[in-house]
């Protein structure tokens, strides 16, 4: 029979929440107690409740939020900007040989530059801005996205479209309705890892200078010497990225697997 | 008008002569190392609402003779037609069953079933209506929104098959789809697929390397030796239906079969395994 997700409240998910809640306690109780025992200072290693102050203060005072709207609207840009670069790449890449032997060995080797390295060509081409940044998570997961793109299309198998041919299906029909659905989970493995290699990226350009966002926030953090700014900036930043990773690409992801029926 | 009364009709109003005609099939594959005479001279008719299998061992060009007719190998020598015309490529008139399960794992079974209806652009009301009818036809209507990969390997062929009726093929061609099946599921399926036939009044090229299977489901069974692939002989089968796998006649005929065909092996192997 058809399988279906069990929906609400389990016993088992009841247990789960509460082994990991009480591994958290555990956590910050051993948190508390190596901060409390002043091994380090505390302007180097704060104690929970100093760090949660921190959090308080920062998001009441809307620095955090507007620096997680900042960092998010420039994710928005770069990551749309690299999906449309990374898809017309990999298409590409897939249904020609010639492209495959040239662009597709060039996109390999650019592929395995740390995307922060891209920054310093940023700065000279569009100055201290916006630009720069976007540029430099565009070029941080563009790429990853096209390897992704054609690896999905190269590993369909080739019996499914031509039994869309022998249906009816013109050569058109065949990659609308084959080709693109049949690539979707080699492009959610790759998205996923576009989506962390620009967060990365995101994170270490706006590091460099003054760009309003969770980045920069954190260097403010180190400017001012406040040991408990750079600790909760540093859980934000966490929280967002998983976040997104849950609820967007576990989505996706729980889509192939309900489908395909592996753990893709 | 149903599926059923379509066929009826266009069974009814025969195109005069054969619908599949194929004279003096010859097809190479050419490699650096390897010359290989898949094909040589195969001539071949398919009348209407007739069922045809074609059985020999592997590498006798079988499945590439099956190839050729639906249009999926357009490389060959000879002429083949269809309903008249030159055969140029795949058509949904000849819908094409796979040994594999071909079945799209992004849809479900409804969806797969429906895809050739949706490629033709008829209305959802309208595809909606086949598919119900489809998947009554091989059983599957409590599994319409089951994903592919929950369903057993009989179950997907059976999909495969409505998904290849439901875009109403004049000529059915099935490619050893029983093959990967077990015993149990591939009698269950043999006996469903002659009532199937005999329902809609299919058309069918079916090929097998299983000689009772040939025997069961054709008309007629053209045996085919190998190297180079030739038809070596045609048998008619001139049994009632249903015919089951415990039938003396199935039985007595598929002896005759098989006795041509080791004939056939006897023949091929003797010059090459001598010793």
């Amino acid at each position: 029979m058809p399988s279906r997700r069990s929906k609400g409240f389990t016993r088992e998910t009841g247990y789960k929440l509460l082994r990991i809640l009480i591994f958290y306690v555990l956590a910050i109780g051993l948190w508390w107690m190596v901060a409390g025992a002043q091994i380090w200072s505390p302007y180097l290693f704060p104690a929970p409740d100093a760090v949660y102050a921190s959090l308080r203060t920062n998001i009441e005072n809307n620095q955090i939020p507007a620096a997680i709207v900042a960092s998010l609207q420039r994710m928005a840009i770069g990551y749309v900007l690299s999906f449309i670069f990374g898809m017309a790449m990999g298409i590409l890449i897939a249904s020609s040989k010639w492209a495959n032997e040239t662009i597709g060995g060039v996109i390999l080797g650019v592929q395995s530059l740390p995307s922060i390295t891209w920054l310093p060509l940023a700065v000279l081409w569009f100055g201290l801005s916006e630009n720069a940044i976007v540029f430099v998570v565009l070029m941080g997961s563009a790429f990853s996205i096209a390897i992704s793109a054609r690896a999905g299309i190269l590993g369909i198998p080739p019996l499914l479209q031509r039994a869309a041919g022998t249906l009816g299906a013109s050569k058109w029909q065949a990659y609308v309705y084959v080709v693109l659905p049949g690539m979707i989970p080699a492009m959610v493995q790759g998205m996923k890892q576009g989506w962390s290699f620009a967060w990365r990226s995101l994170m270490a350009g706006e590091l460099l200078f003054v760009s309003a966002g969770l980045g920069h926030l954190l260097n403010v953090g180190r400017d001012l010497n406040n040991i408990s700014m750079v600790f909760a900036v540093m859980i934000v930043i966490v929280i967002v990225g998983v976040t997104v990773d849950r609820v967007i690409f576990g989505r996706a992801e729980h889509w192939v697997r309900e489908r395909w029926g592996y753990a893709a | 008008m149903t599926i059923a009364e379509r066929h009826e009709a266009r069974a009814a109003n025969p195109t005069p002569g054969p619908l599949l005609a194929l004279s003096n099939i010859t097809k190479r594959f050419q490699t650096d190392r390897q010359d290989t005479l898949a094909l040589d001279g195969v001539s071949l008719e398919v009348r209407p609402r007739e069922i045809v299998c074609i059985v020999g061992p592997s590498g006798c060009g079988k499945s590439t003779l099956l190839n050729i007719a639906a249009g999926i190998d357009p490389q060959f020598d000879g002429t083949a037609t269809f309903e008249g015309a030159p055969i140029t490529g795949m058509a949904r008139e000849r819908a094409v069953v796979f040994q594999e399960p071909a079945l799209f794992p992004w849809l479900n079974v409804r969806t797969n079933v429906e895809f050739g209806l949706k490629l033709r652009g008829i209305p959802k009301a309208e595809r909606g209506a086949i598919v119900d009818q489809q998947l009554a036809l091989v059983n599957l209507s409590r599994f319409d929104r089951a994903y592919i990969h929950e369903l057993s390997g009989g179950m997907k062929q059976r999909v495969q098959l409505a998904r290849a009726l439901a875009v109403e093929p004049h000529m059915l061609m099935m490619d050893e789809p029983f093959a990967a099946l077990d015993a149990q599921t591939r009698d269950d399926l043999q006996m469903e697929l002659q009532s199937v036939a005999v329902r809609i009044g299919a058309t069918v090229l079916f090929v097998t390397h299983n000689v009772r299977e040939a025997v069961i489901l054709g008309d007629r069974v053209v045996v085919m030796s190998k190297s180079p692939g030739r038809i070596r002989r045609v048998f008619d089968i001139p049994l009632g239906r249903p015919r089951t796998p415990d039938d003396h006649s199935v039985a007595d005929f598929a002896a005759l079969v098989r006795a041509e065909l080791q004939e056939s092996s006897a023949e091929d192997a003797e010059p090459r395994y001598a010793i």
